[in-house]
């Protein structure tokens, strides 16, 4: 039952086949036999798990017929919750308890979902092989010495390993989108703005989104019915309707226009992932969708551009990280000077003090027009870029990542790391919504195709992608080593 | 050497909104700390900045109000640095795009002339908190009831020369700053701040000179103190060759003197960037058009206003108009009673010299305009004389029933009867034969003598005209 979609389980929850205090158990009881290979959770929650469940049950004798009531979900560690601890992966926050529910926490257990734990992450989200993270990397339920991508890894890994049926994800440059092509998953995410940021711990505020990562398009389209929706208390969310995205599921892909970036098919491609993707590309074309080659002009500048905007924000974001009012404090400060470097040089670890320093510096006094400025004008380029692009095409598809996971240890060179988002980092950039479906594999590993959207085009993402589901299975691939057991 | 002054300020204000910049957070002043604090202020991660609307409206406000013009798209940057009372290791604040642009502000100087001094811009931002060094013994206190609170930074050109021309521009932002109800801008409770910028430059250049700061000065009086210390010393540094070293000083009030804080050429960097967790603020001419509507009638057209409609001197009418409050008692007395000129000498006479006394604002006052009113009612139906008129009003400060009991409870009303008058003026006569022989050989003046003795007998209450005219006739 476990290794079933949300759609599936809901519907075995209504028909009487399992209980949600049944299906948690056996959720939880794979957590405790795989998550020491794994890696993937940071917290269980079983008391309150079971207890979620059992409430569920109750809701659901009295007649609630919410799709996700009763289901097991596990929440990326960067998602405030309140009573439960809340890392964000780092040992600067080891012992944070919230006072408080993110929204998007909040939205799900309106929604009667099972919150099973918090998963591994890179530390502040920052990283793309979840090698970064305080609590030790997560590995790939595929292979255990591949890493399963970041920053979301451990939700990736936990929903291929069928450790819980869907898990929330946020992605800043790919981090959903990566992790979900690594571990051979769907990973969604939406517009910026679609989702609220309240109670999400910020990397990089104009760049963070938080997202689906599950079995299928369609329970994407489920968990985006729960997540999506202005929020009051993010200033960034966005004033406009929320869509049923379940409803444009079944429509055809008859003559949906798929825009294929040139760009995305150069060098630095695997061979193997091309011929993966491009197979899965005939597919859509033997269903009627039109292929059309574009140009993405300044695809070559996201990510430089990122690499300054997401550090300079970043830089503010963590000042608040400081050892004066939570998370970790140095022993014995001599002053406040020292108590400041120590707790921040202890706290943080390596790949978060780089970015640190690099946010800081591309903001000094005499550099601010020459990287963050220049930066942002390259997002408007790169913003134009697909607008242009979207007047002839209804989507853009090409790989989510050049090649399939790589070994744990494998790029200890951070340029080459940031280089794993070349592909993706672009639609934060420009905002747009995009998903990571399987579609193939190499080497038993799996390949992700990447589907991208214009302006809060959601709908049409999770049609697209619904709907190559329909017609292969690769969403139904069991990675083999399932963390040993 | 003769050397110009050239003095710019910075009046920092705290506008009073219910709640914080971004937060909701109440900002009552005095209650005890962090207690005024909520996850947003204590910067919890994952927390959000949103504005308070109507922070922005009474930024509009004050910007319509010195006919500014008003940012149309105002971005909030963030100022980056680090200290235990700022939880987010930023400030956030307008850094090119505030919410309210140039303006002027016209001051009256103390010889009546006006001057008019430009304001550079006026932006919203975020208060810090407050770090308490004094009572925990090896560490400091962290209340951040402050923090969070909205300020508005208005910027002054260079464009003021002396110290008295700086008071009477921080008086008259003071006085619209109340007449718009933006701020309580009580400097000694820190909700109007001043950072005043000084330098010198040899008399008749254009060039500024080096200048100094000086922080957090709370009351008109020290400005200008500060002033005068800061420029002599200036002066004196500059007269022996030396140049002014670009800092922050501190005015120490005790010694009349400032002292060094810190240098600005080792200041920080603070890394401004616009505040990614909110949008640009972008309004139309709707909502500044609405917000206009709100905006009362302004001390410079009241004063003008009451000059030409109760024929008051410039001077009284730049007194009743230095508060709204004071203004409008005035106009309700002056309306009421049909007597501008009288209502005029009450009010910045005998009712401002009971407020300085006891400090009290004029809404403290036991004596309120309608009883005022009732009051010059009174003495314009000869009830009383102006000079039992003052005894009355001393007894309505501590007496809160009306003005025609208290005069008939103390039995103060005017005697006009004509029987009981002749009785005093016969006494007089009788008692003064003297006066009463110069008065009949023509020494007109002896008739005050005589008209000041019946008064004393009837304890000031006849009617002194009577008297006069009845003293006249008998002595014929």
């Amino acid at each position: 039952m476990i290794e079933k979609t949300v759609a599936e389980l809901s519907a075995a929850m209504t028909s009487g086949d399992i209980s949600s205090v049944e299906l948690t158990q056996s959720y939880l009881d794979r957590i405790h036999s795989v998550n020491d290979s794994l890696n993937a959770f940071i917290t269980v929650c079983d008391e309150t798990a079971l207890a979620q469940a059992s409430e569920a049950d109750k809701s659901r004798a009295q007649g609630n017929t919410n799709p996700l009531l009763g289901i097991p979900l596990a929440h990326k560690d960067i998602f405030c919750t309140s009573g439960i601890r809340t890392t964000c992966g780092s040992k600067m926050l080891h012992n944070f308890i919230s006072p408080y529910n993110a929204t998007v926490v909040e939205k799900f257990n309106q929604a009667g979902v099972v919150t099973l734990g918090k998963t591994n992450m890179d530390e502040f989200a920052m990283g793309s092989s979840n090698e970064t993270s305080f609590f030790g990397p997560v590995r790939n339920p595929w292979d255990l010495e591949k890493v399963p991508g970041g920053s979301s890894g451990g939700s990736a890994a936990a929903v291929a390993a069928d450790l819980c049926a869907m898990a929330t994800g946020t992605d800043t440059g790919g981090s959903i989108r990566q992790p979900a092509a690594f571990c051979g998953v769907t990973g969604f995410k939406p517009s910026y703005g679609r989702v609220s940021r309240w109670g999400m711990i910020a990397f990089a505020s104009s760049l963070d989104q938080a997202g689906p990562i599950c079995k299928s398009a369609e329970d994407a389209a489920l968990m985006m019915n729960v997540m999506a929706g202005i929020d009051l208390k993010d200033s960034t969310s966005a004033d406009r309707e929320v869509e049923d995205y379940t409803a444009t599921l079944a429509d055809s892909v008859k003559g949906l226009r798929i825009g294929i970036p040139k760009q995305h098919f150069a060098e630095g491609l695997c061979a193997d992932v091309e011929q993966s993707i491009r197979e899965a590309l005939r597919e859509y074309e033997a269903a009627g969708a039109i292929l059309k080659e574009i140009d993405l002009p300044n695809s070559h500048l996201s990510v430089p551009a990122y690499y300054v905007v997401a550090p300079a924000e970043a830089s503010a974001n963590l000042s608040r990280f400081d050892g004066v009012r939570y998370g970790h404090r140095c022993d014995n400060p001599l002053d406040l000077e020292d108590m400041y470097k120590r707790s921040r040089s202890e706290g943080f670890g390596d790949e978060v003090k780089r970015r640190i320093l690099v946010g800081t510096y591309a903001l000094s006094a005499g550099f601010y027009d020459a990287y963050y400025r220049k930066a942002q004008k390259i997002r408007r380029l790169i913003k134009n870029d697909f607008d242009e692009a979207f007047k002839e095409v209804d989507v853009i598809a090409g790989p989510t990542s050049p090649h399939t996971a790589f070994s744990l240890g494998a790029k200890t060179d951070p340029v080459t790391m940031y280089l794993e988002d070349i592909y993706t980092i672009a639609v934060n950039l420009a905002g747009l919504p995009g998903i990571s479906i399987p579609a193939g594999a190499v080497n038993n590993l799996p390949v992700g195709l990447h589907i991208v959207g214009p302006d809060f085009g959601e709908s049409r993402v999770l049609n697209a992608a619904h709907q190559f589901q329909l017609l292969t299975d690769w969403h139904q691939a069991k990675p083999a080593a399932k963390g040993g057991a | 050497m003769e050397w110009d002054t050239v003095i710019g300020l910075e009046v920092h204000v705290t506008l009073a909104t219910k709640s914080k910049l971004f937060s909701g957070s109440a900002v009552e002043f005095g209650a005890e700390p962090n207690t005024q604090a909520n996850i947003f202020d204590v910067a919890l991660p994952g927390t959000l900045p949103v504005l308070n609307e109507e922070a922005l409206r009474m930024a509009v406000k004050f910007g319509l109000a010195i006919g500014a013009e008003i940012g149309k798209r105002s971005v909030f940057d963030r100022k980056n640095y680090f200290y235990p009372d700022l939880p987010k290791g930023y400030q956030v604040t307008q850094l090119d795009f505030p919410t309210v642009g140039k303006g002027t502000l016209t001051v009256t100087l103390d010889d009546g002339t006006e001057k008019e001094i430009g304001v550079t811009r006026a932006h919203i931002e975020e208060n810090a908190g407050k770090s308490l060094h004094e009572d925990f013994s090896g560490m400091s206190g962290i209340d951040l009831n402050r923090a969070g609170e909205p300020l508005l930074e208005i910027v002054s050109e260079p464009e003021i020369y002396t110290a008295k021309e700086a008071v009477a521009y921080l008086k008259k932002l003071h006085t619209i700053i109340l007449y718009l109800g933006i701020s309580d801008a009580i400097m000694a409770q820190g909700s109007m701040r001043c950072d005043v910028n000084v330098s010198l430059r040899p008399k008749g250049t254009t060039e500024l000179g080096t200048r100094t700061e000086m922080k957090n000065i709370n009351s008109f009086k020290f400005v200008e103190k500060a002033i005068y210390s800061e420029v002599e010393r200036q002066k004196d540094i500059l007269e022996d060759g030396g140049s002014i070293t670009q800092e922050t000083r501190r005015y120490d009030a005790d010694r009349d003197e400032t002292s060094s804080m810190r240098s600005k050429e080792v200041a920080n960097d603070y890394r401004y960037f616009p505040e990614p967790d909110l949008l640009p603020v972008v309004i139309d001419d709707d909502y500044i058009e609405q917000v206009r509507a709100t905006l009362p009638e302004l001390p410079d057209a009241k004063r003008a206003r009451f000059r030409d409609e109760f024929g008051l001197s410039e001077y009284d009418a730049g007194v009743l108009t230095s508060t709204r409050e004071m203004a409008e008692y005035f106009e309700s007395v002056a309306t009421k009673t049909g007597d501008a000129k009288i209502a005029a000498n009450w009010v910045s006479g005998d009712l401002q010299a009971l407020l300085n006394k006891h400090n009290w604002n004029i809404s403290d006052s036991p004596i309120q305009a309608d009883r005022l009113t009732d009051l010059i009612v009174r003495i314009k139906d000869t009830t009383i004389s102006g000079k039992i008129a003052k005894t009355v009003f001393e007894a309505m400060i501590e007496d809160a029933s009306g003005v025609d009991q208290i005069i008939e409870a103390k039995g103060l009303k005017q005697v006009t009867d004509s029987g009981a008058i002749e009785a005093l003026v016969d006494n007089v006569i009788s008692n003064n034969p003297d006066q009463v022989q110069q008065f009949k050989e023509g020494k007109e003046q002896v008739i005050g003598f005589l008209v000041g003795q019946a008064m004393q007998l009837s304890k000031g209450k006849a009617n002194p005209g009577q008297v006069n005219q009845l003293l006249r006739d008998k002595m014929k």
